[in-house]
């Protein structure tokens, strides 16, 4: 179970010091999770929090009881975090053999490779010696990094807008892959998400607007709010639009 | 042969036991052992140290090893090899050198390499360096590869300083004939207060003629590097010249590439870079379990695979 307790970030700008995330508390169980809200509300600051790649300006963070605020990105990744980035990282020289292989911690048959690859519509045979570079689409690219969460097999695994980048026919294909995610990887699932598809398979859905959590609860509470706001009151997109122009 | 001498022999050659086909070990500046086969000739030469390799018209598909090992303390070796490929040839050369300096004295190898590729002759030149040895004598390679592609002739050269050279000066000049190709992938690793310097020059005489000549490599700690590579498109062709370089720590790395174009049909692209690791790179192996030295080490392993 991840845990955030009254996590704030901030940066200074020319005008003073901004506030990214007012203190955000959240209790995500076993299951998954969407998080949606409006672009710049502060979704992907969060997770990078999560992960550990920024360090909260203040607030704490706990992973099954443990307080993991200041652990660094390694040491929560071997507590079993994984985070797929919304805008994979290219290297020179390394593989998707390699990013697979370092994903599972262990050395990988092409057949295992194959099993991770194929989740997320790849033909390991077509991809495991490509380098990821930018030889490979934005789509392949982010394919493979969700593949890399599959191969990981952690208790929370972390998703920033998986489906940005992808074309509507890989898209479908992704679906089912978070579809099945459950079965395959158990634990806590978080997706970053603006898509009406992946929050229809969330167990819990969470609205992050102005750095503000706005509301959290099981999915048949919230998205029928959110999908109706386009027509009239929706107190939960009121707000987030409101926020959004804090 | 002793164990030092297997073990170099491996890591620069991957020979475990006496290959199969045509072959010539130099050990210590003397002929260790040698193979000619039917198609394959390995003569010494008369006039210097060294060899003439003869790979007779149409030989396909057979592998020639010359490696070179060196575990003498304050020895240095000048050999001559001179590769004659016949006409329709398609054959692999497996070169290197290897050299274990256990003494205070330096340790060296020069080695010129010259290749005279036939018409529609295709060759494949893996060459690979290595030192090692743990008192101050210092281990030092100076490979001179010249190369002669005829018509229609292709050659592709894998050339990698694998570790413990602390100098070498690596001097590559190439003349292509009509429709010849040469492919050139360099790969080095500096450390310490090593020095590598690189310098090819290659010239596209033939109409049709092309080259790509391309370099990886990583420096670290206080060593420096210098790559020089000049393509002189001198009729119908194309030249491709790429240096991407890793530099760490207090490292230093120039790259000085050069095109020149002498006829209204070459055309040429050169590019460069050189940079540290990306931050993010490091973050996304960290985020895979990996401790920032062992991302470092998977990220330098592939750049330069």
């Amino acid at each position: 179970m991840l845990e955030l307790k009254e996590v704030c970030f901030s940066v200074d700008t020319e005008n003073g010091k901004k506030d990214i995330l007012s203190g955000i508390s959240l209790k995500i169980e076993d299951g998954f999770v969407a998080i949606t809200g409006p672009n710049g509300g502060g979704k992907s600051t969060l997770a990078k929090i999560t992960a550990g790649i920024i360090k909260p300006t203040s607030g704490k963070i706990f992973l099954d009881g443990e307080d993991i605020t200041y652990l660094s990105v390694t040491e929560r990744a071997r507590k079993g975090i994984s985070f797929a980035f919304q805008q994979p990282v290219r290297f020179k020289g390394i593989t998707v053999n390699d990013i697979i292989r370092l994903s599972a911690g262990k050395e990988i048959t092409v057949g295992e490779a194959c099993d991770y690859l194929s989740k997320v519509g790849l033909c390991a045979r077509d991809y495991i010696d490509r380098e990821v570079n930018a030889s490979l689409s934005g789509g392949e690219l982010k394919r493979i990094e969700i593949a890399s969460v599959l191969a990981r097999g952690t208790k929370l695994s972390l998703f920033d807008e998986p489906e940005a980048g992808i074309d509507l026919w890989s898209f479908n294909n992704l679906i089912n892959v978070f579809e099945n995610m459950q079965e395959t990887l158990g634990g806590s699932i978080i997706i970053i998400s603006h898509q009406e598809r992946i929050l229809n398979i969330a167990n819990k859905v969470a609205v992050i607007s102005g750095g503000k959590l706005l509301a959290y609860g099981a999915k048949s509470d919230i998205l029928p709010e959110l999908l109706g706001a386009t027509n009239a009151s929706c107190s939960v997109l009121e707000n987030a639009v409101k926020g959004d122009k804090r | 042969m002793n164990s030092t001498e297997k073990e170099l022999l491996k890591i620069i050659a991957d020979m475990e036991d006496i290959p199969a086909g045509a072959y010539n070990i130099r050990s210590n500046g003397a002929l260790e052992s040698r193979n000619s086969t039917e198609k394959v000739e390995i003569k010494d030469k008369t006039d210097k140290s060294g060899s003439d390799i003869t790979v007779r018209a149409n030989t396909k598909g057979e592998t020639v090893h010359i490696p070179v090992i060196i575990d003498k303390g304050g020895f240095t070796d000048l050999v001559y090899n001179d590769f004659i490929i016949g006409d329709n040839a398609d054959v692999t050369i497996m070169a290197g050198c290897g050299i274990h300096n256990c003494s205070d004295k330096q340790s060296g190898h020069d080695g010129i390499h010259t290749f005279f590729i036939g018409k529609n002759a295709r060759v494949k030149y893996i060459e690979r360096h290595y030192g090692d040895g743990d008192k101050s004598g210092k281990r030092v390679m100076n490979p001179t590869t010249v190369i002669n592609i005829g018509e229609n002739g292709y050659m592709e050269m894998e050339t990698a300083q694998i570790k413990g050279i602390d100098d070498t000066t690596r001097i590559t000049r190439a003349s292509i004939e009509k429709g010849g190709t040469l492919v050139i992938h360099e790969k080095i690793m500096t450390n310490n207060t090593q020095h590598a310097a690189t310098d090819f020059s290659v010239d596209l005489n033939g109409e049709n003629s092309s080259a790509n000549v391309v370099s990886r490599s990583v420096a670290c700690d206080s060593s420096t590097q210098t790559f020089k590579s000049n393509i002189n498109g001198n009729n119908l062709c194309s030249g491709h010249t790429e240096c991407d370089a890793i530099i760490m720590d207090n490292a230093k790395v120039s790259a000085i590439p050069e095109i020149n174009a002498n006829h209204i049909d070459a055309s040429l692209i050169h590019e460069a870079a050189i940079g540290k690791i990306a931050g993010e790179q490091l973050i996304k192996l960290m985020t895979l379990g990996l401790d920032e030295k062992q991302a470092e080490e998977e990220i330098i392993n592939g750049f330069l695979k």
